[in-house]
């Protein structure tokens, strides 16, 4: 155990069938720090992500969060305590608008029961305003007030990616997981993902784990960076340490 | 374009937005209650069977047209609430009260049925909804001291604490009346809360919605014990109209009534259900009008399924967002113009395809 550690991954990992995505990994994330996840492409980094927010079962290993065991909590308890995380490929409510999708995020803080749901009780008024209130917090903060009551079929990529960290947000996480951030975004689309990060950081204080491709993204906002191909760990350190790792390179070069 | 200036958060959580959806919809209750002072007792008949099928389709659109649980098989808590119902006015319960205990009856079995089921989607749910509703559909015949087998049981006045209601009459209207209006509320309220929200995500993510703290198999089976319970209701309604219920009105015919309904009123939208319940309570008269014009038309007695089928693939394949569907495009594009896009329409879920991403 790492005194203090956010999250403390220990031997993790999943087989399925002869294919080891996940091959005995151990790391441990301190809290308020933005830890990456780099490695080519295959090298397990979403899988990663997929057994921390407990969509994938352990073959082995464990998982620890503020210290509890979380290996085999089931999936939907994860949100409630404290962790989001946004996708790869978007997986957002296409169908709804931003705010929509946003008060979705403020699920796992549902205090209301169906019955008074159902009757639309002066509490559930009151529960739906402070959601309302929390979600426009999330929107200032990432600039998204003029889509708020669009369709999400109708922004551009990039928009969607931020209103998917919105999402995120508005559950009120300690950490939340990133993958990818910048994939298919323009170069000022990148720096905006990288000063949000640097927001989410130090204005809310939430730990992040992110996977990234695009370096100088991952050297501006990283703290520390965790090297993976195949399924392992390969290298653990500092942006700059990590990138002068010979394992990493030959990882890269396909060698 | 309409411009709606919001000054407090209550405007977008209120079921009427702006003066403009007061207008409308006070409009439309006002014509509801005042049609069957206006019209023949024909029509008013009419609207009561669309009232009871409505709720019926409220019920399905609360499971597949909102949650994405395709049911083929919802005529059978049609079924189960009549029967129920029925059989407890004949032991003697206050009608009020055996409204009650029907609806939670088939409540409780709609939950009953999602707790095995829930963990299949798409096409092998749709096969097992199928099944119970064949099953169900034996029950009602087989199980004579109950259901009276297919002599059917017969729905006479309404009593409604000495309160003696006719069917047909002007009061019975307004009973009907009633309980759509308050279906329509509490469906609306659903949408509006965590729990319509979440069956929204279910419907479009169910990988997302998990990570966002939804339970997956509880809310499932919540949403098919409240879709059961309000086709249930709608079932009750429709015996009370039709003063009968026998077990060829829950056929898989009926069922399919059903989902066509949802689909060519608009998937995923309460005006659909409304909507729906009216072209397919239309569709039988005006089936018989072609007949009249077309008398060696008059032997096919497969003509109705035919026509079902082909208005449903017709549906699916030109205009899978169904009429509601239609009115919204048409009205977006007018409030909007000139800046409508097509691509606020596009779906990101086929209605039967099975899970995303894993
Ligand atoms: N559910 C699954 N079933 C079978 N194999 C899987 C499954 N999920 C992941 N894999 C395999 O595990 C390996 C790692 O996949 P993963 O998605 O974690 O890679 P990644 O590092 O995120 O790559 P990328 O940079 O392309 O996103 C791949 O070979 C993938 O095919
Ligand atoms: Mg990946």
């Amino acid at each position: 155990m790492t005194a203090g550690a956010i999250l403390e991954v220990t031997d993790l990992a999943v087989h399925f069938g002869g294919v080891r995505a996940v091959d005995g990994v151990s790391f441990h994330v301190m809290p308020g720090e933005v830890f990456t996840i780099v490695g080519p492409n295959g090298a397990g980094k979403t899988t990663v992500f997929n057994l921390i927010s407990r969509i994938y079962d352990a073959t082995t290993g464990s998982i620890a969060f503020h210290g509890e065991d979380i290996t085999r909590a089931p999936a939907h308890r994860i949100a409630a305590l404290g962790i989001a995380r946004t996708f790869q490929n978007i997986e957002l409510f296409e169908h709804a608008t931003v705010l929509q999708n946003l008060l979705i995020g403020r699920h796992p803080h549902r205090r209301t029961n169906l019955v008074s749901e159902l009757l639309f009780l002066p509490h559930v008024r009151r529960a739906e305003r402070a959601h309302r209130e929390k979600v426009e917090e999330v929107i200032d903060l990432l600039d998204l007030q003029s889509y708020r009551n669009q369709f999400i079929a109708n922004l551009p990529y990039g928009i969607r990616k931020v209103v998917e960290i919105g999402r995120a947000l508005c559950t009120e996480p300690t950490l939340l997981l990133l993958d990818e951030p910048s994939s298919g975004l323009s170069v000022e689309e990148t720096e905006d993902v990288s000063f949000w990060i640097d927001d989410i950081k130090n204005d809310l204080g939430v730990t992040i784990i992110m996977v990234e491709h695009d370096m100088g993204l991952v050297a501006d906002v990283s703290d520390r960076v965790m090297a993976m191909n195949e399924g392992k760990l390969l290298a653990l350190g500092t942006p700059q340490e990590v990138q002068a790792d010979e394992g990493v390179q030959r990882a890269y070069l396909g060698a | 374009m309409r411009f709606v200036f919001k000054t407090t958060y209550d405007q977008d959580i209120n079921l009427l937005k702006h003066e403009g959806y007061v207008r409308s919809y006070g409009i439309l209750l006002v014509l509801a209650l005042v049609a069957p002072l206006l019209l023949d007792e024909f029509y008013t008949g009419e609207l009561t069977h669309i009232f009871a099928f409505a709720v019926c389709g409220l019920g399905l659109m609360i499971a597949t047209g909102f949650t994405g649980l395709v049911s083929l098989g919802h005529a059978a808590f049609m079924g189960i609430g009549a029967y129920a119902h029925g059989y407890f006015l004949k032991l003697g319960v206050p009608w009020v009260f055996s409204v009650v205990l029907a609806v939670m009856l088939t409540a409780s079995i709609g939950t009953l049925f999602a707790i095995p089921v829930l963990r299949m989607t798409g096409l092998y749910l749709a096969i097992a909804t199928l099944a119970f509703a064949i099953i169900c559909e034996e029950v009602f015949t087989g199980w004579k001291s109950v259901t009276r087998g297919t002599d059917g049981m017969f729905f006479e006045e309404i009593d409604l604490f000495g309160w003696i209601i006719e069917p047909g009459s002007l009061p019975f209207y307004y009973v009907l009346l009633i309980l759509l209006v308050g279906t329509l509320l509490m469906t609306a309220n659903l949408l509006r809360t965590p729990i319509g929200r979440a069956m929204i995500a279910i419907r479009d993510s169910e990988i997302s919605a998990q990570s966002m703290g939804v339970n997956l198999a509880r809310t499932k089976i919540i949403v098919f014990g409240i879709s059961a319970a309000v086709t249930g209701l709608g079932g009750i309604m429709l015996a009370h109209k039709t003063t009968i219920s026998a077990p060829d009105s829950y056929n898989i015919l009926q069922s399919i009534a059903l989902l066509l309904m949802i689909v060519v009123g608009g998937m995923g939208s309460i005006h659909g259900a409304v909507l729906g319940a009216a072209v397919v309570s239309v569709l039988p008269t005006i089936i018989s009008i072609i007949k009249d014009w077309l008398p060696s038309l008059q032997d096919i007695h497969t003509l109705p399924t035919g026509v079902f089928g082909l208005v449903l693939i017709g549906f699916i394949i030109l205009e899978p967002t169904g009429i509601y569907g239609m009115w919204r495009k048409f009205k977006l594009f007018v409030d909007v113009f000139p800046l409508y896009r097509r691509r606020t329409f596009k779906r990101q879920k086929a209605f039967l395809k099975t899970e995303r991403m894993r």
